[in-house]
């Protein structure tokens, strides 16, 4: 970090910022720390906009924007960073027009990429602190072990339906005394299938606007040395309840990352960790394209078609399968015929290839066809002129 | 009697229940008698061996549990047991 003491403010950045600078506790000083603070945001979705807008507006000097995504329709409900003249641009470059608007005195870098192992290092190293705004758990533990190796200190927070957290991880106190990270609170993602990695997601809209505006609150007093940060604490919000609750957090001999007998020392392979790509690699499963789909509806081919996405897709748009959702395949196994080719599909076919290989495991079926690029496919080679 | 309060991701295991009253002395207890009222929180809370699953923490009054006696940590009168899962978004695979 540049030395804060060095850093000059304009008289346009002293009146922008007066509001700070005028709190007795914050003053001129926390307001430089804030302009010589390089933060990196990781993922610039729903807890990404209220993060980024008020780490802008706040000042902090140098932000940087991890993002390989592209703004959807979908995304507008909670993503307030972006408008619907943004959709279908990159989220990143969004992003920087938005907030160099907000404020033309601080620097935006953009990393159009996916995090990874390979590039994680080499992108954080150049930043004093790490945001998490992710939305899956292989790069929240990549984010985290990343932050340990290179000492970085890393603010979590994280959204599920009703349900937000946030902490800081990973903090080094004025006493150098180091705080728990990730893995000292969850040793271990859930597995694939299990709530609340399974199929449902969703999120309230609003609901990540008020965790990451707390998480906007917890990078800005790191920074600035204003205030406890949340170290040691994991702070949880039941937005149905409206209940909130604070619990303490401590060091764990077990992290593998830096308890009592550290075993990984290097980055590693986070999806397998997470327990997708075995998933993934463990069985080959039957599919077909759309071309030979439609080849064999015109040659009168006898199949059945199951369509696994939520009902309000299914009305939305339909190939005219029977819908059975993802959740209910195994109590509706019996509906899926054993005496003809079954073609299941959902949107691109991720759901589909789950629910094949769940009734091929639990119910031994061998007449599964994943429809290749799911509705979506179908619906770019019949009706290109609708997507 | 502990009260026993249910994350937002667990609670259609529980009928929606925000929280339950729970006559029990430990925390094993406490899980054993949940996942005899709900068994289908049973899957959520423990896995193959009977474990708590490690993506759940399990925290008495403020204190995590691992930090105290792990299921063995005993439940004072009007104890409060919260479950808190590992969340990452809202975001699924389409």
């Amino acid at each position: 970090m540049t030395n804060y003491k060095d850093i000059k403010f304009s008289r346009e950045e002293l009146a922008r910022y007066d509001r700070h600078i005028i709190i007795p506790e914050f003053g001129l000083a926390a307001q430089q720390k804030l302009k010589a603070a390089k933060v990196l945001v990781v993922g610039s979705g729903g807890l990404g906009s209220p993060l980024l807008l008020y780490l802008a507006a706040a000042g902090v000097g140098t932000i940087g924007v991890v993002d390989f995504d592209v703004v959807d329709d979908s995304n507008l409900q909670r993503q307030v960073l972006f408008g619907k003249d943004d959709v279908g641009s990159l989220k990143a470059r969004a992003a920087k027009n938005r907030l160099e608007h907000l404020n033309p005195y601080i620097t935006i870098r953009l990393h159009e990429t996916r995090l990874s192992s390979e590039n994680a290092l080499d992108i954080i190293k150049d930043y004093d602190l790490v945001a998490d705004g992710t939305d899956n758990f292989p790069t929240r533990y990549l984010v985290n072990d990343a932050c340990v190796l290179l000492g970085k200190t890393n603010v979590y927070a994280s959204v599920f339906q009703f349900e937000g957290q946030v902490s800081v991880f990973n903090h080094r106190d004025k006493n150098g005394e180091l705080g728990p990270n990730y893995r000292d609170l969850y040793p271990a993602p859930p597995p694939p299938g299990l709530v609340p990695s399974c199929a449902e997601g969703g999120v309230l809209g609003v609901l990540p606007g008020i965790i990451g505006s707390m998480q906007a609150l917890e990078v800005i007093k790191v920074l600035s040395g204003v205030g406890e940060p949340l170290s040691g604490r994991l702070f949880i919000y039941d937005a149905l309840n409206f209940h909130t609750r604070t619990f303490k957090i401590r060091r764990q001999d077990e992290n593998p990352l830096n308890g009592k007998n550290p075993s990984i020392t290097k980055l590693i392979d986070y999806e397998h960790f997470c327990g997708l790509k075995t998933q993934v690699e463990q069985k080959a499963i039957k599919e077909i394209d759309v071309q030979e789909f439609l080849n064999w509806q015109t040659l009168g081919e006898s199949f059945q078609l199951i369509d696994v996405r939520e009902p309000n897709e299914f009305e939305a748009d339909n190939m005219g399968g029977e819908l059975i959702p993802l959740a209910t395949v195994a109590e509706n196994a019996d509906r899926f015929k054993r005496d003809r080719k079954v073609v299941v599909h959902c949107r691109s076919g991720v759901r589909s290839a789950k629910a094949i290989r769940e009734l091929e495991e639990k119910f031994g079926f061998d007449n599964l066809y994943n429809l290749k690029g799911g509705i979506l496919a179908y619906l770019e080679k019949v009706k290109p002129e609708y997507l | 009697m502990a009260t026993v309060i249910i994350p937002t991701p667990l609670r259609k295991f529980t009928g929606n229940t925000a929280s339950l009253e729970i006559s029990a002395e430990t925390v094993e207890e406490a899980v054993g008698k949940l996942s005899t009222d709900f068994p289908d929180l049973k899957k959520q809370l423990l896995d193959e061996n009977g474990q708590i699953r490690k993506f759940l923490n399990i925290f008495v009054g403020e204190e995590d549990i691992r930090d105290l006696a792990n299921e063995k940590t005993s439940l004072p009168n009007n104890a409060v047991l919260s479950i808190i899962p590992a969340i990452a978004g809202g975001s699924i695979d389409r």
